[in-house]
């Protein structure tokens, strides 16, 4: 998608007269092409103050085109890595992975894609309907986190998850970058630290972007001008595992 | 025809057998807790458990005895709910059995959490949409309920509501055993699970675990403490076993058709039935022929159905067919892989698309033994301090051809 296509919403907005909550949805969408992230727009984009509770006027998703996710990166898993403090060793059974690349191939036809699997931020999330404690819980913004704090390892919720996504934390936790628990299950986050902070993206979408291939799109599902919203009405876009109605927070282009 | 009120005695528990026993369980006991101790110290990854394989060997023992301790409870019901006087006697041992059964499978899923030291946790917070959460109200209840039972059948004042308080427990525990299937049952994400026939199958199951265990039970203790086992009331509850072990027989079948005619579930059924690997050969070997058919024939021949060592190789057998069957439920059903793309090759880091590996690792063994062996260790101790148990089970006084 070309620049002058993610701007355009300003344009109609200008016209339309401009809420602050889609005007911020549009500065974090501007903020991932025009500047280098977490520069300027600081506490502008998509901001919530810390004593404020989440609101549901939002729904934070993120769509994928796999069209341009490359089969032989992953710098979305490393900066993933980096950004929230896990790791992998390759061929590991135990260690935890909260996003991965899955290449898929149609045995048929022989097309094959690469893309991005995490997740997929359910509105009606199987891990949250099986937690018996409530560990797992769905922000009312869309985000599905787990409470470490009352999570108690029983890994129901990983039974659950029709997409693979969580990891039981199998070893011993060192120099953790943000608290996580041996024992419990962890799982992505959607950056839940960046945006509420406001940076209006995530560390996988950045480090995509940076390396020029602009796959991952994070933003505002439930605004219509956001360019996640633009994007999704403009070229459609596709639920992993749609039929068991979960309406994901992760949309997928080009599968 | 009136039948002989039985004498309920406990048992003398002074022999060297008894203290040997004891000793023998409680080495198990010891094992699984340093085995959970070791577990939980060193991080999960000293299991054969993964992120692939969450749910390992601990479970089906837990499982097992979980369902178990429902179907124990079988022998009780029959007699106070279906007033099958015949039953009456061996009543108490079932409730007795069911409690310590449950006690045995609920110590082993506890120890086995990544956090069982926020046990507490688990019983002040709750999620209601959680068959989990459910189920840990209706384990605690089934004990307290069953207690109830209990202290009905064995306090002479309170007689006139045991058959309220079973037919309570028999309620109860059919919810139980529908909560325990559905652990499974409600998983839509995993091609061998999501199907309400779990729930009615964990049922059967229960019925045909429990008593196997309920028959060796009691032919352990009467041997032991020679007391007299009558050959009728032995015949009854073979015979009962046999058409328990049918009936698991009939919903394994049931669900292994609907999946087959099912195209989306085809890939799952070869999978369990065709090249599974150790999967197929404990359905197949364990499950199928050691476990059904073998057990069928030995308690239904004219030739052996009626052999004191047959019965108790049929019980066992039944046993080890049902921990085949939980093997294969619990971890087959996570070895294949989820279906995330429907018709296409998958791969990645994080194993999509391949069969799990697991083997069960020697701590995880152990903490399953462990429970098994507390299960034990609370019916011998629980028979030396009250009398659950008739001094005699001769077919002449027990058992009467009136009524039943």
């Amino acid at each position: 998608m070309s620049d002058e296509k993610r701007t355009q919403p300003h344009s109609e907005e200008a016209a339309a007269g401009v809420s602050r909550r889609q005007f911020l949805g549009m500065a974090a969408g501007a903020a991932g092409i025009s500047v280098a992230p977490g520069v300027f727009l600081y506490g502008v984009a998509g901001a919530k103050p810390a004593d404020q509770p989440v609101t549901d006027a939002v729904r934070w998703g993120l769509l994928v085109d796999t069209n341009q996710c490359q089969e032989d990166c992953d710098a979305c898993v490393t900066a993933c890595e980096e950004e929230n403090g896990w790791s992998f060793e390759e061929g590991s059974t135990t260690d935890p992975q909260w996003i991965r690349k899955l290449n898929v191939k149609d045995p048929g036809t022989g097309f094959t894609v690469s893309m991005p699997m995490m997740c997929q931020h359910c509105e009606h999330p199987p891990c949250v309907d099986v937690c018996p404690t409530g560990a797992s819980f769905r922000r009312v913004d869309g985000i599905v986190l787990v409470d470490k704090h009352i999570c108690i390892g029983c890994r129901y919720c990983m039974m659950a998850c029709p997409y693979k996504a969580r990891s039981l934390v199998h070893r011993d936790l060192h120099d953790q970058k943000y608290p996580r628990g041996k024992g419990t299950v962890e799982s992505c986050t959607m950056c839940v630290r960046k945006v509420d902070r406001g940076d209006g993206t995530t560390a996988c979408a950045e480090a995509c972007d940076r390396d020029g291939h602009k796959a991952i799109l994070f933003g505002d599902l439930k605004d219509p001008d956001s360019e996640i919203s633009q994007r999704l009405r403009r070229y459609g876009g596709t639920q992993i595992r749609a039929d068991l109605r979960l309406n994901t927070g992760v949309r997928y282009q080009g599968i | 025809m009136r039948m002989k009120e039985p004498r309920y005695i406990a048992i003398e528990g002074q022999s060297v057998g008894y203290y040997g026993l004891l000793a023998l369980l409680g080495v198990f006991i010891l094992a699984g807790l340093a085995a959970a101790y070791y577990m939980e110290t060193q991080g999960h990854w000293v299991t054969g458990m993964s992120n692939q394989v969450v749910w390992g060997t601990p479970h089906v023992f837990a499982i097992f005895l979980i369902v178990a301790a429902s179907g124990a409870l079988n022998v009780a019901s029959i007699a106070s709910v279906f007033n099958k006087v015949a039953y009456k006697p061996l009543a108490r041992l079932s409730g007795l059995l069911a409690i310590a059964l449950l006690v045995g499978g609920l110590v082993i899923l506890v120890l086995d959490l990544g956090r069982p030291d926020r046990l507490i946790v688990a019983m002040t917070y709750y999620n209601f949409k959680s068959i989990f959460a459910w189920n840990i109200i209706l384990y605690i209840g089934f004990i307290g309920v069953v207690a109830v039972y209990l202290w009905m059948m064995m306090d002479r004042t309170m007689k006139p509501y045991t058959r309220p308080a079973g037919f309570a427990a028999f309620l109860w525990r059919l919810i139980l055993t529908t909560g325990t299937g559905s652990i499974f049952g409600f998983i839509v994400a995993r091609d061998a699970y999501d199907s309400a026939v779990m729930a009615p199958m964990f049922i059967a199951m229960s019925f045909s675990f429990g008593l196997a265990i309920y028959i060796l039970v009691a032919m352990a203790t009467y041997r032991w403490t020679h007391r007299p086992l009558g050959d009728l009331l032995l015949q009854r509850l073979k015979n009962l076993l046999g058409v328990f072990v049918a009936g698991v027989f009939y919903f394994v079948l049931v669900y292994h058709l609907t999946n087959l005619y099912f195209t989306e579930r085809h890939a799952v059924e070869r999978f369990l039935l065709v090249d599974g690997g150790v999967y197929t050969a404990l359905f197949w070997g364990g499950q199928i022929l050691l476990g059904t058919l073998l057990p069928l024939a030995l308690l239904y021949h004219p030739k052996t159905g009626g052999s004191r060592p047959m019965i108790v190789l049929s019980a066992v057998l039944v046993i080890l067919g049902g921990l085949a069957q939980v093997y294969v439920i619990v971890i087959g059903g996570q070895a294949f892989p989820l279906t995330i793309f429907p018709d296409a090759q998958v791969s990645s880091s994080f194993f999509d698309g391949v069969i799990a590996a697991y083997a069960p690792s020697v701590p995880e063994i152990f903490l399953g033994l462990g429970g098994l062996a507390m299960s034990l260790v609370i019916v011998a101790l629980a028979l030396k301090i009250l009398a659950f148990i008739p001094d005699s089970l001769a077919d002449g006084e027990a058992v009467t051809t009136a009524q039943s």
